[in-house]
């Protein structure tokens, strides 16, 4: 079946298994997520279900908000988020998602917003080589060559210094090694993108299989 | 917060039968080993010359001269693997991170008993 919850990164810390290895995990708090809405192919082209997570003052949300709330009889939410997966039908509008959807040793995506790196060069933006240090060298860190002459332009997609990070990125195949449904945690091994306090999605993995 | 739950997660985990010891006192750590359905026991002793981190992931490292040859473990305090810590003696020392004992020799290595 289909599974997807939105929850958030608190950080990292390390747990033992039952062989006493340490494994490295990342902690998601996953309050109950809420369905908020459902779409289908009949009335909006695609099939999907938006799923609202973490409480919201009142007062900060506006009115057709309000409503769209109040129709899937919850208080309002900070995050909403829609999530597509071929076999979610059987959620219904105002259910409660939690994280006792997954079971230890499941496979599952985790899709956040990566870390902002600022205005980078071509070392480490693009994972180009440098120039010698040093024996009279004076290229060091720069872009390189901007291409043959041929064109007599610069070819589409020629990797440049420029903004880094700050974009949306999945990692795949991580295993759960815990879901807690009392403490409303997540423990996934290994790192998750993102900084913490940030907004993660977790979905069922798309490749492997349970 | 956020750090609570870090910590009510790792709770479970946070062995309270590890005496406390500090860097420079000689320790006796037993390792369990497993060897095919066997478990036996090995003991690894030497000087404590640092303890790190905090919480569930604090570590230590023990040093010895095994051969002549300096040998250095490194363990995380809460794992299930070791199964005692025994503190064979107390040093008195003035550094919380040993490092420096690796390029004495042996004579200049020797640390006083605390009393």
């Amino acid at each position: 079946m289909a599974k997807g919850i939105l929850g958030r990164k608190v950080g990292m810390t390390q747990v033992f298994d039952e062989n006493g290895k340490m494994i490295p995990v990342t902690v998601i708090s996953v309050e109950p997520n809420v369905v908020l809405q459902k779409k289908t192919v009949e009335t909006d082209g695609y099939s999907s279900v938006q799923l609202g997570f973490m409480e919201k003052r009142a007062k900060l949300v506006n009115k057709p908000l309000t409503a769209h709330f109040e129709k899937a009889n919850t208080t309002p939410k900070r995050y909403i988020k829609e999530i597509r997966l071929q076999g979610m039908e059987e959620y219904e509008v105002g259910q409660e998602v939690k994280c006792d959807i997954f079971t230890a040793g499941d496979y599952v995506d985790v899709t956040g917003t990566s870390k902002g790196k600022g205005y980078q060069g071509v070392i480490k933006r693009h994972n180009q080589k440098t120039g010698p240090n040093a024996h009279g060298s004076k290229y060091h860190r720069g872009v390189g060559s901007m291409g043959v002459i041929a064109p007599n332009r610069i070819r589409k997609g020629k990797n440049m210094p420029g903004r880094m990070g700050h974009e949306t990125v999945t990692v795949q195949n991580l295993v759960v090694v815990r879901a807690d449904s009392d403490k409303n945690v997540l423990l996934v091994k290994g790192n998750v993108p993102g900084p913490s306090k940030s907004l993660v999605i977790i979905k069922n993995a798309f490749k492997k299989q349970n | 917060m956020s750090q609570q739950l870090i910590k009510d997660v790792t709770q479970e985990f946070i062995r309270n039968d590890i005496p406390e010891f500090r860097p420079g006192d000689t320790l006796e750590v037993g390792i369990k080993i497993k060897e095919g359905n066997r478990e036996r026991i090995q003991i690894f002793e030497g000087l404590c010359i640092k303890r790190q981190g905090g919480g569930v992931s604090e570590t230590f490292t023990v040093r010895k001269i095994s051969y002549g040859v300096g040998v250095e473990k490194t363990f995380l305090v809460h794992s299930p693997v070791i199964d005692k810590i025994n503190v064979v003696r107390r040093g008195k020392v003035r550094r919380a991170n040993l490092g420096y004992i690796r390029g004495l020799s042996a004579k200049q290595s020797r640390i006083k008993e605390k009393r």
